[in-house]
């Protein structure tokens, strides 16, 4: 039998289960670059008003550096000053969780098993889950481009954009692929996959930070700087779209030769015994919940004390990233180094607010999968009460943020620190700026636990919607010009600005009492509805 | 002693899907109870209402004299329960399983949890996720066996089981009976029912059909007799109770109604009988019996028995 027999029929399965996932993707992308497009077209229908945009936007050094160099003043190079890179790795977001699904996630459920049963060759389900990350990072290579020609851009920077964002997208396709041979679990193999794309993200950061001296050609080696590499709407370098290429080709049939030589439902890592008996301390519903969550957590608040690292370390650079010298001078007249090192360092605070509400939500829709997955029920059904099993899971949510956030703002101020000579006093003022985003964090957390109560089938499509609202009212709000109130909305908007800014304790601790009553009434609803 | 398990009317519905229908059930404390129905019948709906996991849209539950919802925890304590399906924590080793449900009940044999490692020879340093369903269903059985409490909820326990391990599951439920604690079975294993429960309930679409002893059960159902006599039968068909007759020359073949055995041997020997030989109905008659034939004008209910999606 051939290895690739049966690879259409679950092509065209895996087809039809993404068939509400796959368009939502590719819709939210488009319109990501489309609608930033479409805005600044609208809100800078000239020239002159879009220099006057980029001299605003270099007020805010934390944009220049989350986004890269500002190569031009046409709408496609803002716009892909602004999105580019985002979207290459919300593509490479979007691969990693097709692959992950149609391969070791299957496999996992032991779905595959059922499957592979049939007329299956051996590297059928391999092949039907990079097909479909493939054929969808086509269509977005399609619709990108029509979207923005047909708000009047380019056709070659469109052009040029699209495959620029689809190739990152294909870059990770096969990375996904990689990882899921290597891991066992799909949540390792996701794992794995999501720290190449932050490592990717981080080796643009830097790279393009880095200033006329720096190591900028880290930008050359992350498949996100690509597609900014690219100039999209400037002398466009074709022949950039051979590097993302090259390097899925090559990652994908690394891939493909480790599935062939590995077991069904085995990973590449061997299975390590554990204890025949229960630590002493593994008594409880808070006690199991760390030792579900600890792995998780450990990984997370490695990753949040690089990501802080490496952003503080660039502190450091601010000055130099802004090119004109004019520009500078306007900045230093408005409040000095400081002030434009304290304004950066406060957008990269919110941002880490960002990834550690992610963390949270994730963390309290872990009981959701608790419950689905039926291993809620011999705890329950062993004496644990419903509430200190669902507490047991939002402690760790709660302090596993919290770890999170200050591991940020300790990376950031060692960062800064070490190459500053500023000494141990940044490092404590970084670290409590990290944590001044606590409060918002756990409101979308909150969110997430009231959902669980009230609405439970609904709790895991409403946690990630309310996260990603938030984080499109932060990266949106501005360019949109969002009025207030809308904006108000966001949790974010309320957290005190630091460092830099005025802190006052009023909006940290009204967030606090929301997101604890959030929970409350998630745990009120969850005394009274049938589990399961 | 009052019993242990008293369900009376009990009622599930969710939407406009009936799964429990005015359920009964009594089991009393000390007995083996075996709980049997066809897939998707309400067994483990059952079960999940008793545990306080749903519930219950109305009839009324105790259990061990409480309130199955909102004394759950009370009465967890007291209880072990073995689902059908087990799954476990995939990065937990057995061992951590066993003890973690054991401390939670705030009970567990040390001893007996060793013992009961060896007779069911689990691996316990190995994660839950290498093992096989047999195996993670034997993690459950361990911690539920080795555990201090009155009540044993037992939902199809021995599904995944080998028939050496299911001897193995036999003899401690043996056991248990003689320590005194109270056990509900729910099974499918018609040898394992009659080996082990002193009483059965029989539930079919979210209702009770049937309920008593394996004995009593057996008079309810019919006795297949046959018979060489010296003679040609005559008025046999006349008979009440008597079915499925078949007349051969003085061969006669029968199925006859528990109480009327009694009036059909009398009509035989009357004529002279040569051979005659009669067999009580098998376990399976009894239970197909119960199981296969739907009242009109009702549709299968749905539950969760077994058969998930």
């Amino acid at each position: 039998m051939s290895t690739l027999a049966g690879t259409s029929a679950l092509a065209r399965l895996a087809a039809r289960r993404d068939r509400i996932m796959l368009p939502a993707w590719i819709y939210v992308l488009t319109a990501l670059v489309a609608g930033t497009a479409y805005s600044f077209r609208k809100l800078y229908p000239t020239a002159a008003g879009r220099e006057q945009f980029a001299a605003a936007a270099a007020r805010n050094p934390a944009l220049l550096s989350l986004y890269g160099p500002l190569s031009g003043n046409s709408v496609g190079s803002l716009t892909a000053w602004r999105y580019g890179a985002f979207a290459a790795l919300g593509a490479g977001l979007m691969s990693v969780f097709i692959v992950v699904r149609h391969t070791r996630a299957d496999e996992e459920t032991g779905r595959l098993e059922l499957a592979g049963s049939a007329a299956v060759g051996r590297q059928a389900a391999l092949t039907a889950g990079l097909l479909i990350a493939v054929s969808a990072n086509m269509v977005l290579a399609a619709v990108i481009p029509a979207a923005l020609i047909a708000l009047g851009l380019p056709a070659a920077g469109s052009i040029s954009l699209a495959l620029a964002i689809a190739g990152c997208g294909l870059v990770f396709t096969s990375v996904a692929a990689v990882t899921a041979q290597i891991a066992q679990t799909a949540r390792a193999a996701r794992g794995a996959a999501i720290s190449v794309l932050a490592a990717a993200y981080l080796l643009r950061a830097v790279g393009d930070s880095a200033g006329a001296h720096g190591p900028g050609w880290l930008t050359w080696l992350s498949p996100a700087g690509w597609a900014e590499l690219i100039r999209s709407f400037g002398q466009v370098r074709w022949w950039i779209l051979a590097l993302p290429l090259a390097a899925a080709a090559f990652v994908a049939g690394a891939a493909g030769v480790l599935a062939a030589r590995r077991d069904y439902g085995a990973g590449l890592l061997p299975q390590r015994p554990g204890p025949a008996r229960a630590a002493g301390w593994l008594r409880g519903p808070l006690a199991l919940a760390w030792r579900l969550q600890r792995g998780t957590l450990t990984g997370w608040v490695i990753g949040a004390l690089a990501y802080g690292a490496v952003v503080g370390e660039a502190a450091n650079g601010i000055g130099g990233l802004l090119g004109s010298s004019e520009i500078r001078k306007i900045l230093v007249r408005l409040g000095g180094q400081a002030a434009l090192t304290n304004a950066y360092l406060a957008a990269i605070m919110s941002f880490g607010g960002l990834i550690a509400a992610g963390y949270a939500v994730s963390a309290v829709l872990r009981l959701r999968s608790e419950e689905t997955e039926e291993r809620a029920d011999p705890l329950l059904a062993a004496g644990a009460s419903r509430i200190s099993w669902a507490l047991g899971h939002l402690c760790i949510a709660a302090g596993g943020t919290a770890l999170i956030l200050a591991a940020t703002g300790l990376g950031a101020g060692l960062g800064y620190a070490l190459r500053s000579g500023t000494g141990g006093g940044e490092v404590a003022r970084l670290a409590g700026a990290g944590l001044a985003q606590l409060p918002a964090a756990l409101v979308l957390a909150g969110v997430a636990a009231a959902l669980l109560g009230l609405a439970p089938r609904a709790c895991v499509a409403g946690g990630w919607t309310a996260l990603g609202v938030v984080v499109m009212l932060l990266f949106l709000g501005a360019t949109l010009r969002l009025p207030q109130p809308i904006l108000d909305i966001s949790p974010f908007t309320h957290v005190p600005k630091l460092p830099g800014g005025t802190v006052s304790a009023a909006p940290l601790v009204w967030l606090t009492v929301i997101a604890v009553a959030l929970a409350a009434g998630g745990l009120a609803g969850l005394k009274r509805r049938d589990i399961g | 002693m009052a019993d242990a398990i008293a369900v009376s009317g009990l009622r599930k519905s969710y939407g406009r899907a009936v799964a429990l229908d005015g359920l009964n059930l009594s089991v009393a404390t000390g007995e083996v109870h075996g709980f049997l129905g066809p897939n998707g019948s309400g067994k483990t709906t059952t079960i999940r209402i008793l545990l306080g996991l749903l519930r219950a849209s109305g009839g009324s539950a105790r259990l061990l004299g409480g309130d199955p919802w909102s004394e759950a925890p009370a009465l967890h304590r007291r209880l072990a329960y073995v689902p059908g399906d087990v799954t476990l924590w995939p990065n937990l080793s057995g061992g951590e399983v066993i003890d973690l449900l054991g401390r939670l009940r705030g009970s567990m044999d040390a001893s007996r949890r060793a013992s009961l490692i060896e007779l069911f020879d689990l691996d316990p340093t190995k994660k839950a996720r290498a093992y096989s369903k047999g195996n993670r269903q034997k993690v459950a059985l361990i911690s539920a066996l080795a555990s201090d409490v009155e009540l044993l909820l037992l939902d199809e326990p021995t599904a995944g089981l080998d028939p050496l391990m299911e001897a193995a599951f036999r003899a401690c439920i043996q056991d248990e009976r003689k320590r005194g604690r109270t056990v509900l079975l729910s099974s499918h294993i018609l040898s394992e029912v009659e080996a082990l429960c002193d009483r059965v309930t029989i539930i079919r679409q979210g209702r009770t059909v049937e309920s008593g002893t394996l004995a009593g059960l057996r008079h309810l159902t019919r006795t297949s007799i046959a018979a060489e006599l010296t003679g040609p039968p005559a008025g046999l068909d006349r008979l009440p109770g008597v079915h499925d007759l078949v007349v051969e020359g003085n061969r006669v073949r029968c199925q006859v109604d528990a109480g009327q055995i009694d009036a059909l041997l009398r009509q035989l020997t009357a004529v002279g009988v040569r051979s005659l030989t009669s067999q009580p109905p098998t376990l399976e008659e009894l239970f197909l019996s119960h199981y296969a034939s739907v009242p009109p004008g009702r549709g299968p209910a749905p539950g969760r028995d077994g058969d998930k999606a």
